[in-house]
């Protein structure tokens, strides 16, 4: 059996309560079949105040192996360093000193969300709470653990980074550390998991066609492809999210609202409205993955002139009102 | 003889975040309690600057719990910047997504957060003590095998209409940004209704029509004698509350805000106002009466307590009389509490005005009124859900103003959530969010009254075996902290 631990500190708990909408099977069944014991999680166990204090210092002494130690949440180091804004309940010292020393014993450390990997979200703005993750401030090594850090396992933070992270990118990730099938090669340049990082938000987005005819949305809840205006980033987004849907059949872009890439480090300052396309010359700054601007600028300019009107049509309303003909050449 | 001691417990887990409590023990009972909020992570002043439409990205994520609500709250703000009025779909489909919310966090609380501390060895000796660990054991019980599918497949209704949960981009102030067509609406009717089943087969063991129409105390307790002990989960949760007499535990102010919620044609299923249990009085509600108090916040000093419209946060460890993050809102300078028995009784529920009369908020009378609800919304629900008109539009185009103020206040699962917020020069000059569990966890004000929570905790008794013992957590102690359904993340933000 391997031993979970698993806290939070500067986030919103919403990467748990996305592990608890887990299915086929849910989170406590994948668990046991990957053999792991559940030491503890703030949304499930019963332990709370000294029962719980005591299993942090058994991890820490090594009486309690520690295999797989996940942190929710960024590591928060303010007010001007000390920490103090998020002092571990009923210990009066700073959470992030807590971390530092479960992080020393741990087997494997998991940083479950944006947050924990690369400061996420609790980093916007002025960054007030000075949050960082494990092992990033953003897209810099270095977070409270230090660019050399390895845990002892051998492996560096493992970044299962998202806004929140899918039920089954957890799920899997852990059974791939139990099973002894988690190495560097299993890992992308920026140590997420490349179980879902090697694919695009772009893949399976069921907006394709808008997207290669340039049909383009305008407004929340209008059909078409939402990259040309409203700040989609699923051409670069690294995320599987179309081709393993959320909550049954969802995905931002199902949902009828743009990809923020909330995968990336510093998905939380796009340095212009989130769902505002920033252009130049009318031709959208980010472009997709791998395609030199010539090209996409040629292939656009072709594809608007080909749009199909039913395409053209539905891609500014809510519904479709002209749907695909049957085609005239085949015989019934 | 008095034999008094502090007591500091925490972390609480199965409350959503990070939560200390410190308590003044007078031998065998609570004397006074300090409820410390101990993380701050300064979301008001993240989103100085932004792009108002960008609050729609940020705030969900103050809360992975609450995170619909938080969007709601956005949307409604933005909304009344330019008095926009959503489109009836999106209306519709802001309840049902909000409701699915709503619920789901009812169902994690009941099951996953409060339930499991009668499954504590500290009840080893009660004679319902086995049945409780075999049903509500943490992790292992044989409820959480149960609900955590039926959570999983009622969350559907987001993949639906909302993308994902948590944390969607779909609630907008014009309403929602996913249309759904026929088939889509024949799905969100057939999920509901496997919904439904799953609350009449394990939660009730009756039909959700006969729960919402218990209107007495009385017949509540002739419902609950009809079954056995375990004959369902509320069952046997009302049996283990009458055991242990859970409504004499957790009382408060008995001053009871609600600011109303899931609106549809003009009418709210939940209506906004005040109640007060004392004097059995209703009252309207005056949003310009809320005002934040700071005299026991980490915050930069500032003696006069402001509408959050001239609210600030300025976090500061100077302030010598601070114990926590939470800043202390108060109604005409008064606590209130919040929830869903707030939102019962301001609706005039007879069997939860009967419920308060009789012993006031209380632990027991929080959890029904969580579980009545349950049965109500996914009654309005199923009605929300056939009155969508699928080809007619869900989202009205919004317009943002260059300079304008607005608020939206709504009911997220644990009570009232108000986002207060001025746009300058199209940007946001001014964004304050005031949570549900910052009204119920407030820490005191400057003329020294307790917030909620922290007077419920006064003169909570000790079990035998948790007197003298300086580390243990007094379970009565831990009911009462739970049965407010906190959530720490919305509380500071």
């Amino acid at each position: 059996m391997l031993n979970l631990l698993w806290l939070q500190s500067g986030g919103c708990g919403g990467c748990s309560m996305s592990w608890l909408n887990a299915e086929s099977p849910d989170l406590i069944t994948s668990l046991a079949a990957a053999g792991i014991n559940l030491l503890w999680h703030p949304s499930l166990s019963e332990d709370c105040d000294s029962d719980f204090i005591g299993l942090l210092e058994s991890c820490i002494s090594g009486q309690t192996e520690l295999s797989i130690l996940c942190l929710e949440g960024s590591v928060i180091q303010g007010p001007n360093g000390t920490g103090a804004f998020h002092k571990l309940a009923g210990t009066n010292r700073p959470m992030r000193d807590w971390l530092a020393e479960l992080c020393q014993v741990a087997q494997h450390v998991v940083a479950v969300g944006n947050c924990a990997a690369y400061g996420g979200i609790t980093a916007a703005g002025g960054n007030p709470s000075e949050a960082c993750g494990l092992q990033y401030y953003e897209s810099k090594p270095g977070g409270l653990l230090g660019e050399a850090f390895t845990a002892q396992g051998g492996l560096p933070v493992i970044n299962i980074a998202g806004c929140p992270t899918h039920p089954n990118w957890i799920s899997d990730t852990l059974t791939q550390i139990a099973l002894g099938d988690m190495n560097e090669t299993e890992l992308d340049k920026y140590y997420r998991p490349r179980s879902y990082t090697d694919h695009l938000v772009h893949h399976g987005c069921p907006r394709n066609e808008y997207y290669e005819y340039k049909a383009s949305a305008e407004k929340p809840s209008d059909l078409g492809c939402m990259m040309e205006h409203m700040g989609c980033l699923g051409t670069q987004a690294h995320a599987d999210c179309n081709t393993r849907l959320w909550n049954g059949s969802g995905s931002c872009l199902r949902g009828g609202y743009p990809c923020i890439n909330c995968t990336a480090p510093k998905f939380h300052e796009p340095g212009h409205s989130f769902t505002q396309t920033p252009k130049i010359a009318g031709i959208p700054v980010g472009l997709p993955t791998d395609m030199p601007k010539a090209w996409f600028v040629a292939l656009s300019s072709l594809a608007k002139a080909a749009t199909p009107q039913r395409l053209k049509h539905n891609a500014l309303i809510d519904h479709i009102e002209l749907p695909p003909e049957p085609s005239k050449n085949k015989r019934d | 003889m008095t034999n008094k001691s502090r007591r500091v417990v925490g972390p609480f887990n199965r409350v959503e975040g990070d939560l200390e409590v410190q308590l003044e023990i007078n031998t065998a009972t609570v004397d006074k309690a300090w409820v410390v909020s101990p993380l701050y992570r300064g979301y008001e002043q993240i989103l100085q600057g932004k792009s108002p439409l960008d609050s729609l990205v940020y705030v969900p994520r103050i809360c992975g719990i609450c995170s619909v609500s938080q969007s709601v709250a956005a949307a409604q703000a933005l909304a009344a910047l330019t008095g926009l009025q959503p489109e009836p779909n999106g209306e519709l489909a802001t309840n049902l997504i909000l409701a699915n919310e709503n619920l789901t966090d009812h169902l994690t609380h009941f099951y996953l957060f409060f339930m499991p501390d009668f499954a504590r060895d500290s009840y080893r000796e009660e004679p319902w003590y086995e049945q409780a660990v075999a049903r509500f054991k943490a992790v292992t019980g044989s409820a959480s095998k149960h609900v955590l599918p039926a959570r999983a497949e009622f969350l559907h209704l987001m993949g639906l209409l909302a993308g994902k949960w948590p944390h969607s981009l779909a609630l907008q102030p014009g309403g929602t940004s996913r249309a759904i067509e026929s088939g889509e609406k024949a799905r969100v009717v057939a999920t509901l209704y496997g919904f439904r089943q799953f609350l009449e087969a394990t939660l009730f063991g009756d039909s959700l029509e006969s729960i919402t129409s218990l209107e007495s105390e009385q017949a509540l307790h002739r419902w609950r004698n009809q079954f056995s002990p375990t004959h369902s989960d509320f069952c046997h949760f009302l049996h283990i509350a009458e055991q242990q007499d859970l409504h004499t535990l957790g009382r408060a102010y008995d001053r009871f805000m609600s600011y109303g919620v899931y609106h549809n044609q003009g009418q709210a299923l939940f209506g906004p106002g005040i109640y007060d249990g004392t004097s059995q009085q209703h009252s309207t509600l005056n949003q310009s009466a809320i005002a934040e108090d700071i005299s026991h916040t980490w915050a930069h000093y500032n003696a006069q307590a402001q509408h959050p419209f001239n609210g600030e946060t300025l976090p500061s460890l100077d302030n010598e009389n601070a114990y926590s993050w939470c800043k202390a809102p108060r109604l005409d300078g008064q606590p209130v509490e919040v929830g869903a028995l707030a939102r019962q009784v301001v609706n005039s529920h007879p069997l939860f005005l009967d419920l308060v009369n009789n012993s006031g908020g209380n632990v027991r009378n929080r959890v029904i009124a969580r579980l009545v609800e349950l049965a109500q919304v996914v009654i309005a629900m199923e009605k929300w859900a056939k009155q969508l008109r699928p080809k007619e539009p869900f989202c009205a185009e919004f317009v943002l103003p260059n300079e304008a103020q607005g608020f939206g206040m709504m009911e997220a699962a644990r009570g009232s959530l108000g986002h207060w917020l001025t746009v300058k020069r199209g940007k946001i000059a001014n964004y304050q969010i005031v949570a549900p569990t910052t009204w119920n966890f407030s820490p005191r004000d400057s003329q020294g009254q307790p917030g909620a929570l922290e007077l419920a905790l006064e003169n909570t008794p000790l079990r035998p075996s948790e007197i003298g013992q300086e580390k243990k957590n007094p379970v009565a102690v831990q009911h009462i902290v739970r049965s407010f359904d906190p959530c720490m993340v919305c509380t500071v933000h």
